[in-house]
C-alpha cells in the first residue's frame, strides 16, 4: 500500500457530455467488441449480463410536453479513494486475492481475471455497479462471425470471475510500445483513447490525462457544467459528466429533503 | 503468503498479520507434536509412565 | 446391533429407529450434493444470485452458522481459561456444534466462490488489507483447532478407547486443551469481528458503512458481541432439542443456567451498543451520503419491520434470560434461545442482503431476489449435515459426561 500514497503520474479520466449524448449505444457496442465481452443467447436478463459501459436513461418525471430525457453512459469510475480518505478505490482494498489494483502510473484500476477467485466482494463494495460477474462460461455464437472479431490483445474471461471496464488498458500498452519504439516516454493526447470515446458519433466522450493541463479533459472538468456521480461518497471518480440541466445534476447524487427538492426518478436500463 | 512471494512487503501490516498467523500455526503444531510424542514415548515405555497409571 | 459402540452405562434407541431418523436428513444431504454438483458443473447461473445480489442465501447461512457456532469458542474459553467447572458438562456438545457450524460454512463457501479450485489464492496471494482475508485465515485455522478439540471426544468412543495409542493420544491432547482453547479464542475473536468489519469497511455503501476505531469499524465489535451472546443460546437450544428427542436429561441445570444468564447479560450490553451505533450512523454516514434512515426502507420488501424485528427479538430474549424466574422455566428458556438466534440471523441478513438490495445511485432500480432450489439444497444440506453428525456423535460418543448420572434407570 506504500506506493499508493504517492501521487499518480498520470490520471487517465473521461468526460462525458450528457448534453451531447443521444443514447445511441455505439459506446456500449464498441466497448463490447473491443474487449471481447461475452454475450448470452438471451440478453434480456439485465441482472446478470455483462456491459462494461452501461447506458442508463433517466427522465425528469414531468408530463408531456415538459418531459425531458437524458442518457447516462456509465463506465467504471476508476475511483481514487474509498470514501473514507484511503488512497485506493473501494473495490481494491476488499479484494481477497489481490486481483484488482490501481496502477500508480496511470490511475487505471485493473483486473486480473486469472487471479480472481470469484468471491464477489468487490461487486458488493462498488456503489456504481461497475463490476460484472461471469455467471456463465464465455459464449460467442459460432458460425455467426462473432468469434472472428475477438481481439488478441484482450483475454477472454472464464466463468466465475469478475470483470469491468479497464479504460482499454491494452490500447495504452499498444501506444506505450509504439512510443518507446520511437524513443519517447510520453504519449500524445490522441495516441491513447478508449474504444467508447473513439466510437461516439456525437463526440460526447472525451478521454485523456486529467493531470496534463494540455489535454482536453483537464480543461473540461473545470467547466461549471461538470459533476460526478455520487460525489458525496468521496470516492473521487475519474469519470466526469457535463450537463447544463439542473435536474440531471440532482439525479447524480442523493440529497436530503432540506437540501434540494428531489426530482421524481424514473429510470430504464439500456 | 511467505516473504518469498511477489506481493510480500516488509511493512507493519504484513509483519503483524503473518506474524500472528505463523505464531498460531506454530502453537497448534507444537501442541499436536507434543501430544503425539508423549503418546509414542508412553507406548515405548520411555517416559511419562506415571501418567499411564491414571488410565 | 451396534450397542458395542455405545458409551458406557447409557441406553440408545434401536439401530432401525436410528436409521429411520437419519433418512430424511440423508435425503436433504443428497439434494445438497446434487445442487453442489450442478453449480460446479454448470457455473453459478444455477443460482438466482446476480450482479446486484453478489452475496445471497449462502452467505447468510455462512455468517449465520458462524455466529451461532461461536458457542464453541466462548464455552471453551470459559471452561479452560476462566475455569468454570460446571461447563465441563456441556463443552463437548459445544465443540461438536462448533465443528458442525464451521465445517458446514466452509463447505458452502467452497461452492459459493466462482472458481473453487482457486480458493487457495486467498492464502497464497493474500491481500492483508481485506477483511475477508482475515476471516478466511482465521476460520481455516480455527477449523483446525476445532478438529483437534473434537478428536479426543471421538477417541473416547468405547471401542476406539480400547486401542491403547488412541486412548493415550486422546488423553494427552485433552491435558493441553487449554492451549487450543486459548488459540481458538484468539482466532474466533478476530474472525467474528472481521465478519462484521467486512461490511463496515464498505464506505461507498452507506447502509453498511460505519465509523470505528482505527481500522476496525464498530460492526467489528458488535458482531463479536452478538456472536458470543447468541452462540451459547444456540448450544442450549441444540441440547434441549436433543433432550426432547431422546427423552433424557443430558446437562445439569447449573451449566445451562450459567450460559443462559451470561448470554442475557451480553445481549443486554449488545442492545445498548447497537442502538447507540445505529443513532451515530444515522447522524454521520447516512447524513453525509445525503440520505435519511427511512430512505433505506422505502419502496422495497425489506421494510422497517426488519430492524424492528431484529432489535425486538434481542430485547425480548434479553429480558427473559436476565430474569431468573423466567430463565429457569424451560419453556421460556427455549423461547428466549430461539429469539436470540433469530435476532442474530436477522442482523446478518440485514447486513448482507439489504445492503445489496438498496441501490446507491438514485437512478438505479430496486431488484428482487429469491433463491433457487439449488441454493436451498446446499443451504439446507448444511443443517442436515449438522443433524446427522450430532446424532451420530450423541449415539456413539460420550458427548454428555453427566448423562449416566442424570438418567439412573436407563
Amino acid at each position: 500500500m506504500k506506493e499508493e500514497h504517492k501521487k499518480p503520474l498520470h490520471r487517465y479520466g473521461m468526460v462525458i457530455d450528457l448534453d451531447k449524448c443521444t443514447g445511441c449505444g455505439a459506446c456500449v457496442v464498441a466497448c463490447a467488441a473491443e474487449n471481447n465481452v461475452s454475450v448470452r443467447p438471451d440478453e434480456s436478463d439485465k441482472n446478470r449480463f455483462i456491459s462494461w459501459m452501461q447506458l442508463y436513461m433517466i427522465t425528469n418525471g414531468k408530463e408531456y410536453p415538459y418531459t425531458e430525457v437524458c442518457y447516462i453512459p456509465r463506465p467504471c469510475m476508476h475511483c481514487e479513494e474509498d470514501g473514507h480518505g484511503n488512497p485506493h478505490p473501494p473495490c481494491v482494498s476488499v479484494c481477497v486475492a489481490t486481483a484488482t489494483r490501481m496502477d500508480i502510473n496511470t490511475g487505471i484500476v485493473s483486473q486480473i481475471p486469472t487471479r480472481c477467485i470469484g468471491c464477489r466482494y468487490c461487486q458488493a463494495a462498488c456503489p456504481y455497479h461497475a463490476r460484472y460477474f461471469n455467471w456463465w462460461d464465455a459464449y460467442f455464437p459460432k458460425g455467426k462471425g462473432l468469434e472472428r472479431y475477438l481481439s488478441p490483445e484482450v483475454s477472454v474471461r472464464m466463468r466465475g470471475v469478475v470483470e469491468k471496464c479497464t479504460f482499454c488498458h491494452h490500447r495504452y500498452m499498444r501506444a506505450k510500445r509504439k512510443a518507446e519504439a520511437e524513443g519517447r516516454r510520453e504519449l500524445r493526447e490522441d495516441e491513447y483513447i478508449t474504444a467508447c470515446a473513439e466510437a461516439c458519433p456525437a463526440g460526447a466522450i472525451t478521454f485523456g490525462d486529467l493531470n496534463n493541463p494540455k489535454h482536453k479533459v483537464s480543461q473540461l472538468i473545470k467547466s461549471p457544467r461538470a459533476f460526478r456521480l455520487l460525489e458525496r461518497l468521496n470516492t473521487k471518480p475519474k469519470v466526469y459528466y457535463l450537463s447544463s440541466k439542473e435536474w440531471v445534476r440532482r439525479m447524480a447524487d442523493n440529497y436530503l429533503p432540506e437540501e434540494l427538492k428531489p426530482v421524481k426518478p424514473l429510470s430504464v436500463r439500456g | 503468503m511467505t516473504p518469498f512471494s511477489f506481493e510480500w512487503q516488509w511493512d507493519i501490516g504484513h509483519i503483524i498479520f503473518f506474524g500472528f498467523l505463523y505464531l498460531v500455526l506454530t502453537i497448534v503444531g507444537l501442541g499436536l507434536s507434543w501430544a503425539g510424542l508423549k503418546t509414542v514415548f508412553q507406548l515405548l515405555g520411555l517416559m511419562w509412565e506415571r501418567d499411564l497409571e491414571e488410565h | 446391533m451396534d450397542s458395542a459402540l455405545f458409551p458406557e452405562g447409557v441406553s440408545r434407541c434401536s439401530a432401525k429407529k436410528f436409521f429411520l431418523w437419519t433418512l430424511p436428513w440423508i435425503l436433504i444431504l443428497i439434494w445438497g450434493a446434487v445442487s453442489a454438483a450442478l453449480c460446479l458443473w454448470k457455473a453459478l447461473n444455477q443460482t438466482n444470485m446476480s450482479n446486484i445480489f453478489a452475496f445471497a442465501l449462502w452467505i447468510v447461512f455462512d455468517l449465520g452458522l458462524i455466529a451461532l457456532g461461536a458457542g464453541a469458542f466462548f464455552t471453551g474459553f470459559l471452561t479452560y481459561i476462566i475455569g468454570k467447572e460446571e461447563l465441563k458438562d456441556i463443552i463437548n456438545a459445544a465443540v461438536i456444534i462448533g465443528f458442525i457450524c464451521y465445517s458446514g460454512a466452509m463447505a458452502i463457501l467452497g461452492i459459493d466462490i466462482g472458481q473453487p479450485l482457486r480458493g487457495w489464492f486467498i492464502f497464497w496471494h493474500a491481500n492483508i488489507h481485506s477483511m475477508l482475508v482475515e476471516v478466511s485465515f482465521c476460520i481455516t485455522c480455527y477449523l483446525m483447532v476445532l478438529s483437534i478439540e473434537f478428536l479426543p471426544i471421538i477417541l473416547e468412543n468405547r471401542k476406539l478407547e480400547e486401542i491403547k495409542p488412541f486412548r493415550l493420544f486422546g488423553k494427552n491432547l485433552h491435558s493441553i486443551m487449554a492451549i487450543f482453547a486459548a488459540t481458538g479464542t484468539f482466532l474466533s475473536f478476530f474472525h467474528q469481528g472481521s465478519l462484521g468489519g467486512m461490511f463496515g469497511v464498505m464506505y461507498a455503501r452507506p447502509f453498511a458503512a460505519r465509523g470505528g476505531f482505527y481500522i476496525w469499524p464498530w460492526t467489528f465489535f458488535l458482531f463479536i458481541l452478538s456472536a458470543i451472546a447468541a452462540g451459547p443460546c444456540f448450544t442450549i437450544l441444540v441440547v434441549k432439542i436433543t433432550e426432547k428427542l431422546t427423552t433424557k436429561k443430558l446437562v445439569p441445570d447449573k451449566a445451562v443456567q450459567f450460559l443462559a444468564r451470561l448470554s442475557g447479560i451480553l445481549l443486554s450490553i449488545y442492545i445498548v451498543l447497537k442502538i447507540a451505533d445505529t443513532i451515530s450512523w444515522i447522524h454521520n454516514e447516512v447524513h453525509k451520503a445525503g440520505l435519511t434512515f427511512m430512505d433505506f426502507y422505502r419502496g422495497n420488501p425489506y421494510g422497517i419491520w426488519l430492524p424492528i424485528a431484529e432489535i425486538g427479538c434481542a430485547i425480548v430474549a434479553a429480558v427473559i434470560l436476565v430474569i431468573p424466574s423466567l430463565r429457569k422455566d424451560p419453556k421460556w428458556l427455549i423461547i428466549a434461545s430461539i429469539l436470540n438466534c433469530t435476532g442474530v440471523i436477522l442482523n446478518r441478513f440485514s447486513f448482507i442482503v439489504v445492503t445489496l438490495a438498496i441501490p446507491v445511485l438514485p437512478f438505479e432500480r430496486f431488484w428482487s431476489y429469491f433463491p433457487t432450489w439449488q441454493e436451498w439444497g446446499l443451504a439446507l444440506a448444511s443443517i442436515a449435515y449438522g443433524v446427522l453428525l450430532f446424532s451420530v456423535a450423541y449415539r456413539y460418543l460420550p458427548v454428555f459426561p453427566k448423562e449416566k448420572e442424570l438418567n439412573p434407570t436407563s
